[in-house]
């Protein structure tokens, strides 16, 4: 009997001092197993005088439970010890960066451009594009603008030697858009012009953007509210827009267009030059004899046109200082797109 | 144009604030570009009268001067000026005066002298920024009066932009009338009182091509003082417009052009020989202009000549040998009206600009001249005496421009403005520009004088009833047009689709200049010549790109230079070739490093593979990634063992592959650099996604690695592959090639894995193993490859 007391708090003193489970099986084999130690001494169970057996029996039984439920509780403990040890062993920081590819994005002047397509064609407009290198035809003649007119000089051009020309707006896509096409059109057309100027405020090259639209009874009144629709979706804010009058020989009557300056509200700062007005569009209706050109009935279709700078657009949109900056492709700088 | 505003209020003033009058005119298509005090504020600086001028004792640059300033009141100056001399008045600061730039006058000793003010030059009182010494004082001023009085310097500049077509307001007259309709404010037309002659003489004036001149006035005016001083007030007004004085002659020309729109031009009489010619140049007839150029003439060019040479191209710009000069005692003055293409013509071919062409160019009011004329002796008379004769006039009237009427209709006013104006407001902005009109049913017929060239179509007088009216009273309408979606074709890739895939691949879009320098043209595409610009604006843009790698090349150095060595770029833009083709081109570069450097991916320079890797990726776009291949080709430009070209079908649509070596060098490039170019649209052809069944089969996957030779591509292996599996193959891809130790030289191993699939079935052992024995023997016999064991 006390050998059996003994054993148990012998076992016992083991299970819950084994520190791994191998060691834990081995005690359970030691112990438990099929040639464990209580194993042989329910074997001596015959060698007891009957009366004595159910109840040594008995506290072999109790004994074999209590090293079983050790075993179990110290297992577990042993198994969750084991993970948490993997577990902090396999512990990260997190705060490392994350394994990146770098994305690239799109210049602003793209960005600018995608944006006015989606606003234009939220209102049925198409873009399009044309040629860069144009004849004399379509960029100055049928736009109204005759060889010896004074307005060529407003527009330095670039030559080649073949009496063709790099375009210097956008005009000839409405040019070629009205030759071909019969009304009503509402077209815009953005690219790349070009004039020989480059200083602070120039580059030889540049984009514009050219809105068209031609339809029965287009009036200046109807430019005015598509105008003051793109630009307040365009700067996301409704700042007062201005219509003054001007001159471009394609168009009559012209109007330049102003906003109140979006960086000061009209109070007048450096990129206002204190004017408190910012120029951004250049616009007016179609010009009789642009029509004429093209073959269009100016008596039963009017139309509209507009232009703008869509660098400077961009810029200020995006609060870029120097136009240089936007054909330099310094990497940093685009980067901010 | 720059005027002065006193000038301009002798003419109209308006009951408004300054303010006020510059945004009606702005509005109204007259853009003030700025208004400037004439001088910046100062005081105490009165008309002196220098009595003595004597050394400074102590310093040789310095004088000492008497300067009287009021009765009996006369003050010690030190002077520095080298243009002092007695008897000169001249502006001077007195003990208190505030000058400009907050330099403040006391009396100071200077060299142990006393000086009690300051003998004042231009810059010093802020009325130029260089200056040459003191201001000289007419005679005529009074002494002790103020400066700032005396030279009616409470003035402003008004800095006014007039549109080409409005030649009429390029003067103080044409602009007033402007303002005058603008703030219906009565005109104030100062009288111009014609001079009667005083001598008989005349001179012979023919014209030989009246089209282009058909009007001529001339005048001679004898014994002139070629030297006598230009009023103060005259140089004033000139200084303020931005004119140089000159002399009292080429002045007076001035202020009539400036007062009244006329240009004209004065001859030293003496030296025309026998009579006034105006005809076009004989071809290669030679002239030495004002400017000192030498022109050589054209048979196109209009010249005012004499018996025996040319004197002047007509309207643009006068010779050097007849022109007026301090010696001159006799003049011939010229006021024509010149047909404004015939100026525009020598303008043009001769580059030439002036005051006068400016305005010929412009259109100058075909009824001023003898206007003009009489303004401009009463003037010249005036300052430089002499006698004048007779008015000469040639004129032709059936080149002249006549009035014109102009039906306009009430309805296309509101048509195109859709502003409601009544009809007597209508009529008084008519009235008030100056244009008769009579009601009829319709609207109006309306007189327009020959001087408003810009007024000749209906359209025309609509803008002036706009302009006039206000800008600001047009409303803002909605347009409402029929419901109409434009098409949406999934046929074709969108060039933003492009654009935001390549930027998902790390690309970053870049512009670049479409003109180039000739020689890296050259060098990056040295078959294909170059379109060359006329005029270009710098050597470093001289041709037309005949692909898009130049403007990377800039891109790449500008970059590489500020230590970013990492760059993928794209640009997507035209090329131009000598047969003005502009095809639209998607172009790339790559360099440096795969990625950006991080802590847990090892560095590796990019190379073929990664820029061919993101073109195949980005022909999946298309859903038509299988009709593009890529074939080894050669480039000038390009590495001629990493050079590709990209088919679609049987059409080359673009290359790719690296700088070559010697192009790095000359370019002075670092590392590697991979570039690509497509054509935009035949890429961008694209397959509406057709769904086919997915098999519910297992797949079964089998690897082969070969020897074979070196020269044997991976491509012709798949190939022979995929036609021997037919349709069991779905899948195979190479995952090794290695070639070194254990591969006999001159082979390589390449190892690929299958994927097989039956579509209705499940495959078993048998006939894929069968399979692959077929594929062994046949890659065996076709390439001599060997299973690697």
């Amino acid at each position: 009997m006390t050998n059996l007391d003994e054993l148990v708090r012998q076992a016992s003193t083991s299970i819950s001092h084994a520190e791994d489970l191998k060691t834990l099986d081995d005690y359970r084999i030691l112990y438990l197993g099929k040639k464990g130690q209580l194993t042989e001494s329910l074997k001596s169970l015959g060698q007891l005088p009957p009366e004595e057996r159910p109840l040594f029996g008995q506290k072999v039984n109790q004994a074999k439970k209590i090293l079983e439920d050790l075993i179990e509780s110290r297992t577990a403990l042993l198994q969750q010890a084991q993970i948490n040890q993997k577990l902090s062993s396999e512990s990260i920081d997190i705060t490392l960066s994350g394994r990146r590819k770098e994305l690239g994005s799109l210049h602003p002047v793209t960005k600018t451009r995608e944006r006015i397509e989606t606003i234009f064609s939220q209102m049925g407009f198409i873009t399009l594009d044309g040629p860069e290198i144009e004849d004399d035809y379509h960029n100055f003649e049928a736009l109204n603008i005759p060889a010896l007119h004074p307005a060529r000089a407003m527009q330095d051009t670039f030559y080649f030697p073949d009496n063709l020309l790099l375009r210097t707006h956008m005009s000839p896509v409405q040019i070629r858009t009205m030759e071909n096409s019969k009304p009503p059109i509402r077209i815009i057309a953005m690219g790349r012009t070009y004039r020989r100027d480059f200083d602070l405020t120039h580059t030889p090259m540049f984009h514009q953007i050219e809105g068209l639209m031609v339809d029965e009874n287009v009036s200046m009144a109807d430019l005015k509210g598509i105008l003051t629709h793109f630009l307040h979706t365009f700067f996301e804010t409704d700042l007062p827009i201005r219509f003054r009058a001007s001159y471009f020989p394609f168009t009559e009557p012209s109007a330049e267009v102003d906003v109140k300056c979006i960086q000061c509200a009209g109070k007048g700062c450096r990129i206002c030059k204190n004017t408190g007005w910012l120029e951004v569009l250049g616009s007016g209706m179609v010009h009789p004899n642009v029509f004429k050109f093209v073959g269009i009935d100016s008596e039963r279709y009017t139309g509209w046109a507009f232009g703008a700078g869509l660098d400077r657009l961009a810029m200020l949109r995006y609060g870029i200082s120097d136009l240089r900056s936007l054909f330099e492709n310094d990497l940093r700088f685009l980067r901010q797109f | 144009m720059k005027i002065s505003e006193h000038w301009l209020k002798e003419w109209v003033n308006p009951a408004c604030t300054r303010e006020q009058l510059c945004e009606r005119m702005t509005l109204s298509g007259l853009e003030i570009e700025s208004i400037t005090p004439v001088a910046e504020k100062f005081s105490n600086v009165i008309v002196g009268k220098i009595l003595n001028v004597e050394k400074h004792p102590e310093a040789e640059r310095l004088s000492l001067c008497d300067v009287e300033v009021g009765k009996e009141k006369i003050l010690k100056i030190v002077c520095g000026a080298t243009n002092v001399k007695a008897g000169m008045k001249v502006p001077t600061a007195i003990a208190g005066a505030h000058l400009p730039n907050d330099l403040k006058i006391a009396e100071t000793v200077i060299r142990n002298i006393t000086s009690q003010g300051m003998l004042c030059s231009a810059s010093e009182l802020g009325l130029t920024d260089k200056s040459e010494g003191l201001i000289e004082l007419p005679k005529d001023a009074v002494i002790g009066e103020s400066i700032w009085d005396y030279l009616k310097l409470s003035d402003y500049v008004w800095d006014v932009s007039i549109t080409p077509n409005r030649g009429d307001c390029l003067s103080v007259m044409g602009l007033a009338k402007d303002i005058s309709a603008l703030t219906e404010t009565k005109l104030i037309s100062p009288e111009i009182k014609s001079v009667k002659e005083k001598i008989k003489d005349t001179f012979p004036v023919s014209i030989e091509s009246p089209e282009d001149c058909p009007r001529y006035v001339g005048r001679i005016i004898r014994n002139i003082k070629a030297d006598a001083d230009t009023p103060m007030w005259m140089r004033e007004r000139l200084r303020r417009a931005g004119v140089r004085v000159i002399s009292p002659v080429v002045d007076v020309t001035n202020y009539v052009l400036l007062e009244l729109g006329q240009p004209m031009h004065a001859f030293d009489l003496d030296k025309l020989n026998k009579k006034i010619i105006v005809r076009k140049a004989k071809q290669n007839e030679k002239l030495e202009l004002l400017d000192g150029q030498t022109v050589e003439l054209t048979s196109d060019t209009l010249l005012i000549a004499d018996q025996e040479k040319p004197l002047a191209i007509a309207g643009a710009m006068g010779g050097l040998e007849s022109s007026v000069t301090l010696l001159t005692q006799n003049i011939f003055l010229e006021i024509a009206y010149f047909k404004p293409e015939s100026i525009a013509r020598a303008v043009r071919r001769f580059k030439l600009t002036s005051e006068g062409c400016y305005r010929f160019e412009r259109g100058v009011d075909p009824e001023l001249q003898k206007i003009a004329m009489d303004r401009a002796t009463e003037l010249l008379l005036q300052i430089t005496g002499g006698e004048a004769g007779p008015v000469i006039e040639v004129s032709e009237k059936k080149y002249l421009p006549q009035p014109k009427e102009i039906l306009l209709r009430k309805s296309r006013i509101h048509q195109i403005l859709k502003m409601l104006i009544s009809d007597e407001k209508i009529e008084l902005i008519f009235k008030n520009l100056e244009l008769d009109c009579k009601k009829n049913s319709e609207g109006w017929r309306v007189i327009v004088p020959p001087r408003r060239f810009d007024l000749s179509l209906e359209i025309d007088l609509i803008e002036e009833i706009f302009r006039v009216y206000g800008a600001e009273h047009l409303p803002t309408h909605n347009f409402v047009a029929p419901f109409k979606i434009n098409p949406q074709t999934e046929k074709k890739v969108s060039q933003s689709a492009v654009c935001d895939t390549l930027c998902h691949l790390g690309y970053q879009e870049v512009i670049t200049y479409s003109f180039v320098n000739k020689k890296i043209q050259a060098l990056l595409n040295p078959s294909v010549t170059a379109k060359e610009l006329l005029n270009p604006i710098t050597a470093e843009m001289d041709v037309m790109r005949t692909n898009l790698w130049p403007g990377f090349i800039n891109t790449l150095l500008f970059n590489q230079n500020r230590q970013q060595n990492r760059i993928r770029v794209f640009e997507i833009g035209l090329r131009f070739t000598p047969d003005n083709k502009q095809e639209k081109m998607l172009a790339g570069l790559i360099s440096g490093e795969v990625l950006a450097e991080q802590w847990s991916v090892p560095k590796r320079e990019v190379d073929f593979f990664d820029m061919k890797g993101d073109l195949q990726n980005l022909f999946l776009l298309t859903h038509a990634e299988n009709e593009f291949t890529f074939k080894r080709a050669e480039h000038p430009a390009l590495h001629p063992g990493q050079t590709a070209e990209i088919f679609r079908g049987d059409q080359c649509i673009g290359i790719l592959g690296a700088l070559h070596p010697h192009v790095l060098q000359t370019l002075q490039i670092i590392g590697k650099v991979f570039v690509f170019e497509l054509a935009l649209d035949l890429f961008a052809k694209a397959s509406v996604p057709a769904s086919a069944e997915i098999s519910k089969f297992p797949e079964v996957r089998r690897d082969l690695a070969l020897i074979v030779a070196q020269t044997i591509s991976a491509e012709e292996i798949e190939k022979t592959i995929t036609d021997v599996a037919k349709e069991l193959l779905k899948e195979i891809f190479v995952f090794d090639v290695y070639q070194g130790k254990g591969i006999p030289d001159g082979h390589k191993s390449i190892a690929l894995a299958l994927t097989l699939q039956h579509s209705s079935r499940t495959l078993i052992d048998q006939e894929v193993v069968e399979l692959l024995d077929r594929v062994v023997v046949t890659l065996k016999g076709k390439f001599n490859a060997q299973l690697r064991g």
